[in-house]
């Protein structure tokens, strides 16, 4: 694990970051939990999939330390398809990283789904070769995360829930907060950054930018092709795609038809032709019923 | 009035072409059904993932008619796009497909050819076919493709560490690099003189 040396090598390296993050927009990113499941995901048409022991619904009902998953489980994803292999590390579990980053995923997500390491600092993400993407509720939280050296943003929803109305508030909060940027004179953005305790530079480079600086994808709880079409048309340039298709009816021709979604979610003709045939979605849990001790978007900051 | 240029806008980096042609001053469309092929004068199959951007040109029904508008207008892929203008994969388990590329420009290219994201670089390559005589261009590669053989009637345009890295024939250019990634609009203006 080199550390790259100097600006320019750095400015580069995070343009392959990011670079990746380009070529996974308008697509789907599955969670699956065996080289079986990856298979079927990637013939689909999953633009990458998420490699992890336990889908977040499942995560919810077992409880425990829900942790990275075994290295094991997912070279053998990465021999089985050819698409980018992602994996998630706890919350500033540095160490998970390096695992993850010297066993070659494509892809970290620092992720609220699991048991948070750090209750104070995320990952300086700059450090490691490998491009992350981390969750996040609103601005504030999404320019934390970048001035870290996140390469993608995600709304953070309510993973495992099958609900997806946190993840629509979260990308609402995000959109909303750059529109009020956009508004704002140059004499008033470090106040803006102050009290959306957002480094400055990366919130004058969005405002400029009329967008984030990195591609910005929708996650949690995520379960039926009209979920996949609401998020794109609220902003979103991907979606991943968690419980909501391996906790279904008939997970190989749902994960078809979220994809398609995707590509079509503009055309509601297209979106009943690829809906019309579907078995039952995920049962779900309303996220309004949760406690607040069981929802995970709480988890960092 | 020229008519615009067409991105296929199944999955992928569309959004990063479509800036360099409007850099350009050149207007674009989404191309994401047969019909709408008939509208443009040329044809952009952007990086993304190859396995995905197969799998919907099939769904569609897009294989045909993209063959058939290649047949008679020029058509630049990028990384995936590379890919689905091959004739050939090369390292694949055939009965296990991966890809299935579109025929149109002579050449085996093999997926991944370089390694994982970690491997991804930025390089200078020789581009003294596509570009002047003797001029480089300092080219992205992500996840790319290695061109491992290339038919009698493609040139080979673009080259790095000796291997090529861009490849023509006709109105069709395809590269295993990503010039929509950078800022640099010389490939895209090279693509707009074909169109």
């Amino acid at each position: 694990m080199e550390t790259p040396r100097n600006d320019q090598e750095l400015q580069e390296l995070f343009r392959h970051k990011v670079g990746l993050a380009e070529m996974l927009k308008g697509g789907v990113i599955m969670d699956v939990t065996n080289a079986e499941q990856a298979k079927i995901a990637e013939n689909a048409g999953a633009v990458a999939v998420m490699a992890l022991e336990r889908i977040p619904s499942d995560i919810r009902k077992m409880g425990g330390i829900a942790r990275m998953s075994n290295p094991g489980m997912i070279r053998e994803i990465q021999q089985t398809v050819s698409i980018p292999v992602m994996a998630k590390v706890r919350i500033g579990h540095f160490a998970e990283a390096q695992i993850l980053e010297a066993l070659g995923v494509d892809f970290i997500d620092e992720s609220e789904v699991l048991t948070p390491a750090d209750n104070q600092n995320h990952i300086y993400k700059h450090d490691f070769k490998v491009p992350f993407v981390c969750g996040c509720r609103n601005l504030g939280e999404a320019l934390r995360r970048i001035g870290e050296g996140a390469a993608m943003m995600r709304t953070k929803g309510e993973a495992g829930s099958g609900d997806v109305v946190e993840a629509v508030t979260h990308m609402r909060e995000v959109t909303e907060g750059i529109r009020r940027l956009q508004t704002l004179r140059k004499d008033e953005m470090m106040a803006e950054a102050k009290r959306l305790g957002a480094p400055y530079h990366v919130l004058v480079e969005t405002a400029e930018l009329g967008r984030l600086p990195v591609p910005n994808f929708a996650a949690g709880g995520v379960a039926t092709p009209a979920d996949a079409a609401l998020m794109m048309q609220l902003g979103a340039e991907t979606v991943f795609v968690g419980s909501g298709i391996f906790a279904s009816e008939d997970p190989a021709p749902r994960a078809k038809a979220i994809v398609d979604a995707v590509t079509f979610h503009d055309d509601p003709a297209k979106l009943v032709e690829v809906s019309l045939t579907l078995g039952e979605a995920m049962k779900g849990r309303a996220v309004n019923e949760m406690d607040e001790s069981e929802k995970m978007a709480g988890r960092g900051w | 009035m020229t008519a615009p240029v067409g991105l296929l806008a199944l999955q992928g980096d569309f959004e990063k072409h479509r800036q360099a042609f409007a850099a350009l001053g050149r207007s674009t469309v989404r191309v994401r059904r047969p019909a709408e092929l008939a509208a443009i004068c040329g044809l952009v199959i952007p990086g993304g993932e190859s396995t995905t951007l197969s799998r919907l040109i099939d769904r569609i029904g897009l294989r045909e008619p993209l063959r058939e508008f290649a047949a008679a207008h020029p058509v630049m892929g990028t990384c995936a796009g590379l890919i689905m203008l091959a004739a050939k994969m090369d390292g694949e388990d055939p009965t296990d497909f991966g890809v299935r590329p579109l025929g149109l420009l002579d050449c085996t290219v093999q997926r991944n050819g370089y390694g994982r994201q970690i491997d991804s670089f930025t390089a200078p390559v020789r581009t003294d076919g596509m570009l002047g005589k003797g001029e480089d261009f300092s080219a992205v590669f992500i996840r790319a493709p290695l061109i491992v053989e290339v038919g009698p009637l493609v040139e080979v345009v673009a080259t790095h560490e000796g291997r090529p890295v861009a490849v023509r024939s006709g109105g069709l250019l395809g590269m295993t690099f990503h010039p929509e990634l950078t800022s640099d609009l010389r490939i895209h203006q090279a693509f707009l003189d074909l169109v």
